[in-house]
């Protein structure tokens, strides 16, 4: 699986922190911020999950 | 879609069926037309949105508008009421985030994310952790019947929201009382205005003492502070932001506090969960915030363009109330929507809204839900309602829901 998280479109909620803390964090300006681009199978249900909850469509799976 | 004649449209709001639970008719509306016409009290009409998808997909287009100054903004106004809001621009929000579109609403927003990040917000769980500790004592000293509002719900956010945006916590009763005439629906135009002016006041004030000394070290001391590196706020526009966070961080988590804590009382099974396994509360505080989903106007739009949603055309200059209520309670996405299932993973709710104007302050909000009901149940395990459940003065007239007061006994 590989993902794209686009700063410019992100609005700092932080759901995708809670949904899948081991792939996403938020730098200091409160912007999504990888920790990794491609999740490994253990977290995979987690990230669609960060992605169905992402309110501004900031982050998506561009690869299976 | 059936035509209707306008006089034969439902009103809105329209009443709960029961204090629990949303207006019965959602159901039948989702059912037959997710997204149908409504008549305002002001008797305009409005379209409302009832399924949960049509509700993301509506909140989450960038031809709606927030811009509660737009002659059609669907307001649970009289046309009285409507006249002073919209008139005043203390009292309209146009100058804080909530009344803004992009890009101006991204910029503000920007400014403001850093501080309420996860990882920022889960740093104040110490203090916040002594707040709720503090505030359960003054409960217990307090005599029977004790009103839960006065001791937990409101006195923990209020005090969390006023250590954070440093607001002195001494002048509460004043911004309690003035958020109480702004968000009840019974107050006339008058009073609204009244109370605006005094809220305004009271932030203008704070603010400029705070532009003119030392930059103090909370929330607004850094606004203003990172808004003369990069000037991107007026002067009246950090007052309307200073006045929408301090709404927006007392008066719905203390909401949330008196709801949850009652349908835990009345819900012993669930309760009983939680107290077992505190690492169950998250997910419970989600299906609590998809249960009851306390803020219904907050998203209501305006179209900007000629809209298709759900087999209807919304044009340009409609008004739509988009009603995370009847979204979260969507049996198509939330089976049996009626039970409180903390293992649901109803993450997906909209109880904070979607798209680009979701609460910045939800991570606050889900962690000082946490401490307190926690806190609260371990605790005063003989905590009880002094009244029938049924009884207590529910916010009925209110914009967002809630208990005016909750008595207990221990
Ligand atoms: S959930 Fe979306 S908007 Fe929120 S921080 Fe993550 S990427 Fe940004």
């Amino acid at each position: 699986m590989h993902i794209t998280a686009d700063r410019e479109r992100c609005v700092g909620a932080g759901q995708c922190v809670l949904a899948a803390p081991a792939v996403f964090d938020q730098d200091d300006d409160g912007l999504v911020a990888p920790l990794t681009l491609d999740p490994g199978s253990g977290e995979q249900e987690a990230v669609r999950q960060a992605v169905n909850v992402c309110p501004s469509a900031a982050i998506w799976i561009d690869k299976e | 879609m059936t035509e209707m004649l306008e006089t034969d449209l439902p009103s809105f709001p329209m009443a709960r069926e029961c204090p629990m639970h949303p207006p019965a008719e959602y159901r039948e509306i989702r059912k037959q037309e997710p997204v149908s016409r409504v008549r305002m009290p002001d008797g305009q009409i409005a379209w409302l949105v009832t399924g949960h998808e049509l509700s993301r997909q509506l909140l989450a287009d960038p031809r709606v508008s927030s811009d509660r100054l737009h002659p059609n903004f669907p307001l649970a106004l009289t046309t009285e009421q409507r006249k002073a809001f919209q008139d005043n621009n203390r009292l309209n929000f146009r100058r804080s985030m909530i009344g803004l579109d992009a890009p101006q609403h991204g910029v503000h927003r920007k400014m403001l994310i850093s501080e309420f990040s996860v990882r920022r917000i889960a740093s104040m769980r110490p203090r916040i952790q002594e707040i709720v500790d503090q505030s359960i004592d003054d409960l217990l000293a307090a005599e029977q019947p004790a009103d839960l509002v006065e001791h937990i719900s409101l006195a923990v956010p209020s005090l969390v929201i006023c250590e954070l945006l440093g607001v002195p916590y001494e002048q509460r009763h004043g911004f309690h009382e003035w958020t109480r005439k702004l968000i009840s629906r019974t107050t006339s135009g008058v009073e609204r205005r009244e109370a605006a002016e005094a809220l305004n006041d009271f932030l203008d004030d704070l603010v400029t003492r705070k532009e003119q000394g030392e930059p103090t070290d909370d929330v607004i001391g850094r606004l203003i502070a990172r808004n003369r590196e990069t000037p991107v706020m007026t002067h009246e526009e950090i007052v309307g932001t200073a006045i929408l966070l301090l709404i927006a961080g007392h008066e719905t988590t203390a909401n949330m506090i008196s709801l949850g804590t009652v349908a835990l009382l009345e819900n012993p099974e669930q309760k009983a969960q939680i107290v077992a396994d505190s690492s169950l509360l998250p997910s419970a505080i989600e299906e609590m915030l998809r249960y009851f989903t306390i803020v219904e106007s907050a998203t209501a739009r305006v179209a900007t363009a000629d809209i298709e949603l759900g087999g209807v055309t919304i044009r340009k200059d409609e008004g739509v109330i988009v009603s995370g209520l009847a979204a979260d309670w969507d049996e198509t996405v939330f089976e049996h929507p009626d039970q409180l299932d903390f293992t649901r993973g109803a993450r997906h709710h909209v109880a904070f809204g979607y798209g680009v104007h979701q609460c910045l302050g939800q991570n606050l909000a889900r962690l000082e839900l946490e401490i307190v009901f926690e806190t609260l149940f371990r605790r005063v395990p003989t905590l009880a309602l002094a009244v029938p459940a049924a009884d207590l003065p529910y916010k009925d007239d209110a914009g967002i829901y809630g208990i005016y007061r909750v008595p207990v006994h221990f």
